[in-house]
């Protein structure tokens, strides 16, 4: 699967990729992490505030740093 | 001495720290009136004070802000414009949690929906400048006329900024993919577990975010408050120089710091006898404008937008200065 995080390369969005990153490891799913800064792609998934993950094109949440353990119930 | 009187000393003052500070300085054998011990004293009473004010505001504010998230916001100003738009605006832009990397895909959510030039700009003045744990900081430090009075001119800053920014019709002057970005995304509800849950979220990344700022500042004030001469500070900011308040905004604008760190410097120039509107001015335009987030905004808005959203603020800022100033003497 493939796990983007929309954000301009705050901490937060860090802590958010890596949150990301322990979660599908957990989970053991393959993941790849994408980091998206560009302001056009990450306002065309209608999101305001920074940090943004999104899962497969689903948007999942924004802004706030979600817990591994959060994501994984996400996934 | 009232209650209300009592209460503001003793817990937003926190005139006991004060004096239990100084107490513990003088049991390490400092004399607190002298130059050295001041400084700890400021120091340390500072560092303190404003953690403490910090931790217990940010919670109680950030539980207030997780009732309106942007996109709330967003909804609530859809299909207004006019001048109570902008007011609209500005007061949401207090109560609406901002970071300052969220403010340009902030801007192109609202100008994606429709929401007028003027409407996102009063918005985007006002969420930074007019934040609600600085003014109850502010509150602390000098007292509440002065704190309620900046919200006031802050709020006006943002208001008229807005609506001057919107009747130059510079409509076009956004980047083109700008308005091409669909309107999705609905607000999250939240239980109060989880406003709860954000709250303390909050506290803990702004205390992270804001620490180096806060002791930056307060060695700065500290070291003005007991080492640099009231001579040499008056001669270069008093108030009877006319160059006093645009000096304390060019300085203030390519900086970049928050609010928070600039408190304290701004409580030992006052001290010095620098006026409250230099005082003033100068944290305004550390928090209003910042060239890091002036870069950003270059991303969405063309040149010609730009220069005239810093104009505007930096032209508010200076009236503000100069007509606290002229007034001083309402409030010390």
């Amino acid at each position: 699967m493939i796990i983007k995080i929309l954000g301009s390369g705050c901490k937060k969005c860090v802590a958010l990729g890596e949150n990301a990153k322990a979660a599908a490891a957990a989970a053991g799913k393959d993941a790849q992490i994408v980091k998206v800064t560009d302001f056009a792609e990450i306002a065309a998934y209608g999101v305001l505030s920074t940090p943004g993950l999104v899962v497969d094109e689903r948007l999942l949440s924004t802004g706030k740093v979600l817990s591994a353990d959060e994501i994984g119930k996400l996934l | 001495m009232t209650v209300f009187g009592w209460m503001n000393d003793q817990l937003l003052r926190m005139v006991w720290l004060n004096d239990l500070v100084g107490q513990g300085v003088a049991a390490v054998g400092l004399d607190p009136a002298s130059r050295l011990g001041g400084s700890v004293l400021f120091f340390v009473y500072d560092v303190i004070k404003i953690f403490i004010l910090l931790s217990v505001l940010i919670f109680a504010i950030s539980y207030v802000q997780s009732h309106f998230p942007p996109e709330r916001t967003r909804a609530m100003l859809g299909g207004r414009s006019g001048l109570g738009a902008n007011t609209l605006a500005a007061l949401l832009g207090t109560l609406t949690p901002f970071c300052s990397c969220s403010s340009i895909p902030l801007f192109i959510g609202f100008t994606a929906a429709g929401l007028p030039l003027a409407v996102t700009f009063s918005f985007l003045i006002s969420s930074p400048l007019v934040d609600l744990a600085s003014v109850i900081l502010l509150a602390s430090i000098f007292s509440w006329p002065i704190a309620l009075a900046y919200v006031v001119v802050g709020l006006i800053v943002a208001i008229v900024g807005g609506t001057v920014i919107g009747r130059l019709g510079l409509e076009d002057q956004v980047a083109a993919f700008v308005r091409t970005v669909p309107v999705t995304g609905e607000a999250a509800t939240m239980t109060r577990r989880e406003r709860l849950a954000y709250a303390r979220d909050q506290v803990s990344e702004i205390v992270h975010r804001v620490w180096p700022y806060v002791l930056i500042g307060v060695g700065i004030g500290a070291a003005i408050h007991n080492w640099v001469p009231a001579d040499v500070i008056s001669a270069l900011l008093g108030q009877d120089k006319w160059w006093s308040v645009p000096m304390a905004v060019l300085v203030g604008i390519p900086m970049y710091a928050d609010i928070f760190g600039t408190l304290p410097i701004a409580e030992a120039l006052v001290a010095k006898g620098v006026g409250l509107g230099t005082v003033l001015a100068f944290m305004m335009a550390v928090t209003a404008l910042s060239l890091p987030s002036l870069i950003m905004l270059k991303r969405v808005v063309k040149m010609p937008l730009l220069v005239t959203f810093t104009g505007v603020v930096t032209l508010g800022i200076l009236s503000i200065g100069v007509i606290f100033n002229a007034v001083t003497h309402w409030f010390i």
